[in-house]
């Protein structure tokens, strides 16, 4: 039996349609709260299994249960990672979203969905497939109030037989998803799934041109979210104290990192841990804790997103005036105020960027990876260090808490680096020392930890106007003098943040500036806009501010370039403004996106074709 | 003719320091502050007490009284932070080393006002360190205005009258977690003088909220904050004497009408109530002595609660022994293997 009604004028009708392979996306509507997750994990992985390239992104709101939320996978055999702006197949569970969620679709689109919602009734340019789930749910989970979990691993069955996923690869998936503590509901879920698959054989004829095909481009790679990428390099960098409260779309970070330091930072000698982790009251607590911490000589973090880097603004201030080192992880959702605290954007830059009152800037790293996100939180530190000054790791909610294939991480290869400490021994040399002196000519002076044996060890650290000996000051010359040397330190760190990645192509005119998750989209878009249009362009990807020389000469070498980025008011782009000459500042155009989900390569490619009239 | 003598030994204390390891910079208070007279009693008190300048972090907020780190210890680290935010910075640091001993000096508008979050979750963490409130019941810096430790009826000079309940940063202490409280006066320095002594023995939290009058805004007729007010209201629980751990027990009170406190050290804080058999282990008994004080007018001072046996936030958080800060890279970066490990499960 197949219900699938297809009406002949349809373009469905078409019998010469060419099979779409490893080349989609899914979308998985349904409830949260409603265990979706791991059926929509399992799916992923199956795929990725496969090896075929894929990611996934959920859509959730800020919502513990009820509200819709939407799961997408693309599998993508050219490796394209980013959102995909079309879903090509949908499954539609929730019965809230299910008629809008079918409206949306472009004709010729995929429709898995739960029958009593008669979908079918709403367009006829689509494939449908309408599951009994309540019906199919019963024999394999005898269990009622388990039923509504199980119920969602049926569609992965649906799914796999209807785009040829190999249910051996679903079933490893699905026993690595509930691990071997959980092998009961594991077994319970694989009947849910084999049941699904089973139903689909039975009574589907396949009309729809997705499928997958095995491939070999996933072998070696991992699947990891950013945030546990960032909390697996601060473990590396050697973190000894972290503060936090919690926020969306940080949290993950931190309780990622808790589970890896229990894991691998108890001394196994003494049972004791060789860090301190603390839930603080509030941000500015955890900042405030941060910079204490790191005044004393540990290596200190925090972890938030836009509301608390607004709180933290004042003792941020603090650390840059008194040149206290911190390492701040923003994971950027979309403000102002609460915003929409479970979407995505890149809205933070220029408030993180001179974050505090009176001259104060900071240092961005900005990760569009998760192997950037462990290797920059290891650069935080020692920048941080080195430099003693709070350093921002700007990541976002599409990278922190999405599913990203990655490449396995390497082992830094470079010791820890713990900046200019004396020691005792130093002072008995030295005699003293003058806390801001700028000694080495890179505007970073020495410091002394608390504790250190020695009577010359001691200095005052305050937020109050200080001389180069740390004693309280309000003389003209001396707060100049001071202020001058903390700008001539941030030109010497110039040097060692990490340098931009550049692809210039020869004749091209056009070039694109992007950072953090934005690279995707504009990666793809590149390659559309060459495919589509035989419109070369060049692309820059700033992985830090300050700004160093690459930017200038890329301007410089074309005519118009686009700096992409997600928030309303072009904020790297102001950033740059206040680096750049009057002519290269000329040539920048912006081109933004803040709807909240992450930026897809069709929104871009759209908007230069229409820029530059191709 | 040689009248000149040998120059007198210079005094120094049982680790062989001068008193001048212990000072700080020239105040710049105003004359008569009672803040003053605290700095003394902490140069005096860790001078007797013979503990290591370096080993001492001092920290403050904003106002005044957080000005004053930098009149004692000058070969302490010292650290001026934000307004009422003195807390956390302590909290950080005595993580990163905990073998630091930390005092921090506060105000009634930095920890009653501003930083009354950060004071509540400190107390609720029982860090080991000692709190000090300079409690004039006024912002000084901005010239005079109420703070929320300002008594009902209270007059400014300006004749504003206080209209608003103070807040007891003694009974909220005692209330959410301080393991050391007590209440003085900056005028009682025998009192003082004990109470810091046993606060720098103690393990755990130590509340000190000193009652320490601003000469220039809140000194006057009217004033519950003022010399004379706090002269004629003081209500002493108890006398006092410290009796440090290496030191022979000479004590002043006579033994058998006192109550002793034995702190972590080996220290003994001995008491001799004045104020019926006044038990300071007690956390009810001072809440509700505390309450009827108030309720009197009287300001009571002493040891108004001391608990010995609570562990703190550091003993909690199950740290290394050795700072965290300074512990080598072979303890803080995971071997290559753990990386792979974690790698080969995100396959």
């Amino acid at each position: 039996m197949s219900t699938t009604e297809v009406s002949p004028a349809s373009p469905l009708s078409g019998e010469s349609q060419q099979p779409v392979v490893n080349d989609f996306s899914i979308q998985v509507a349904t409830v949260n709260g409603s265990g979706s997750q791991t059926a929509n994990n399992v799916l992923m992985r199956s795929i990725f299994q496969m090896g075929i390239p894929v990611s996934g992104k959920n859509m959730f709101p800020s919502n513990i249960q009820g509200l819709p939320t939407w799961f997408t996978i693309r599998a993508s055999k050219h490796g394209y990672i980013g959102r995909k702006k079309e879903v090509d197949f949908l499954v539609a569970m929730n019965p809230e979203t299910a008629r809008e969620d079918v409206q949306k679709l472009d004709s010729g689109a995929a429709v898995v969905y739960d029958e009593p919602l008669k979908l079918d009734a709403v367009r006829s340019d689509l494939h449908f497939y309408p599951v009994p789930f309540d019906k199919l749910v019963g024999p394999v989970c005898p269990e009622p109030k388990l039923r509504k979990l199980v119920r969602n691993m049926i569609y992965d069955g649906i799914v796999a037989w209807l785009l040829s996923i190999e249910m051996e690869e679903v079933h490893q998936a699905l026993f690595r998803q509930f691990g071997k503590k959980k092998a009961k509901a594991a077994e319970l879920n694989w009947g849910a799934a084999q049941a699904g698959y089973e139903y689909a054989s039975k009574t589907f004829t396949k009309t729809d041109p997705y499928r997958v095909e095995r491939m070999n481009e996933t072998a070696g790679k991992i699947i990891i979210e950013g945030n546990m990428a960032a909390a697996l390099g601060c473990m590396f960098a050697g973190v000894t104290v972290v503060t936090w409260y919690p926020i969306t779309p940080s949290s993950s970070l931190v309780e990622y990192l808790i589970g890896y330091l229990k894991r691998f930072r108890v001394d196994k000698e003494t049972g004791k841990a060789t860090y301190a982790v603390v839930q603080a009251e509030d941000e500015l607590s955890a900042i405030g804790m941060v910079l204490g911490a790191a005044w004393a000589g540990a290596r200190s973090m925090t972890s938030t997103a836009g509301p608390g880097i607004s709180l933290m603004s004042e003792f941020v201030g603090l650390g840059y005036y008194a040149e206290i080192p911190a390492v701040i992880f923003d994971v950027q959702r979309v403000g102002p105020s609460t915003g929409l605290p479970t979407r995505t954007a890149q809205g933070d830059i220029l408030s993180t960027a001179l974050l505090s009152h009176g001259d104060t800037k900071h240092p961005l790293l900005l990760p569009s990876s998760p192997e950037e996100c462990f290797q920059m939180a290891i650069t935080a530190f020692d920048l941080a260090e080195q430099f003693q000054t709070p350093v921002f790791v700007m990541t976002d909610l599409d990278l922190g808490m999405n599913n990203w294939m990655a490449d396995p991480f390497e082992y830094p290869t470079e010791p820890i680096r713990r900046g200019k400490v004396l020691t005792a021994e130093d002072l008995n040399r030295l005699g003293g020392f003058a806390r801001y002196k700028d000694v080495d000519g890179d505007g970073v002076g020495y410091r002394t930890l608390p504790g250190t044996e020695h009577p010359a060890a001691a200095y005052f650290t305050r937020g109050s106007g200080h001389n180069e000996k740390a004693l309280y000051t309000e003389r003209e010359d001396d707060y100049v003098n001071n202020m001058d040397r903390l700008a001539h330190k941030f030109e010497s760190l110039r040097a060692h943040v990490p340098r931009p990645i550049v692809d210039t192509r020869p004749n091209a005119k056009v070039g694109f500036i992007a950072f953090g998750t934005s690279h995707y989209a504009v990666e793809e878009s590149r390659d559309q806009l060459r495919f589509e249009h035989k419109f070369e362009t060049s692309y820059l990807r700033l992985r830090a501010y300050p700004f160093t020389e690459e930017l200038r000469d890329f301007i410089r070498r074309h005519d118009r370039v686009y700096v992409v980025e997600q928030n309303r008011d072009a904020q790297m782009l102001d950033l740059m403004r206040l680096d750049l000459d009057v002519a290269d500042i000329a040539k920048l155009r912006s081109l933004r996106y803040y709807g909240g989900l992450p930026l897809d390569a069709r929104t871009v490619t759209d908007h230069i074709v229409l820029q530059e009239g191709l | 003719m040689s009248t000149a003598a040998a120059p007198p030994p210079k005094k120094v204390n049982r680790i062989g320091l001068e008193i001048l390891s212990y000072k700080g910079s020239k105040t710049t208070l105003c004359a008569g502050c009672g803040h003053n007279a605290i700095s003394e009693r902490i140069v005096e008190c860790f001078y007797e007490l013979g503990v290591q300048p370096w080993s001492v972090a001092k920290l403050s907020g904003i106002g005044c009284s957080s000005k004053t780190p930098a009149y004692f210890l000058g070969q302490s680290h010292g650290f001026n932070g934000v307004h009422g935010r003195m807390p956390a910075i302590a909290t950080g640091a005595m993580l990163a080393n905990r073998t630091l001993l930390g005092i921090g000096v506060t105000g009634d508008g930095d920890t009653a006002s501003i930083g009354m979050g950060q004071f509540m979750h400190l107390l609720r963490r029982n860090l080991p360190f000692i709190y000090v409130i300079e409690n004039n019941g006024v912002y000084g810096l901005t010239k005079g205005q109420f703070s929320a430790t300002a008594d009902i009826g209270s007059v400014l000079k300006t004749g504003v009258i206080n209209e608003l309940p103070p807040f007891d940063c003694c009974a909220l202490a005692l209330q959410c977690g301080a393991t050391f409280v007590a209440r003085t006066f900056s005028g009682d320095k025998k009192q003082l003088t004990a109470i810091l002594k046993a606060a720098i023995a103690h393990q755990g939290l130590a509340i000190i909220d000193v009652i320490s009058p601003c000469t220039t805004f809140n000194d006057h007729e009217g004033s519950t904050k003022s010399y004379s007010y706090t002269k004629d209201h003081e209500e002493p629980l108890h006398e006092l004497d410290f009796v440090p751990y290496y030191e022979e027990i000479t004590a002043e009170i006579p033994a058998g009408e006192t109550r002793e406190v034995q702190m972590h050290d080996g220290s003994k804080l001995r008491i001799r109530s004045l104020h019926g058999d006044y038990d300071p282990t007690s956390k009810f008994e001072a809440l509700r002595t505390l309450d009827e004080a108030s309720r009197s007018g009287e300001v009571l001072t002493g040891v108004l609660y001391v608990d010995t046996t609570k562990p703190t936030f550091i003993d909690m958080l199950n740290m290394a022994d050795a700072p965290l800060a300074t512990l080598p890279e072979s303890l803080t970066r995971p071997p290559k293997s753990a990386l792979d490990q974690v790698m080969e499960e995100l396959q």
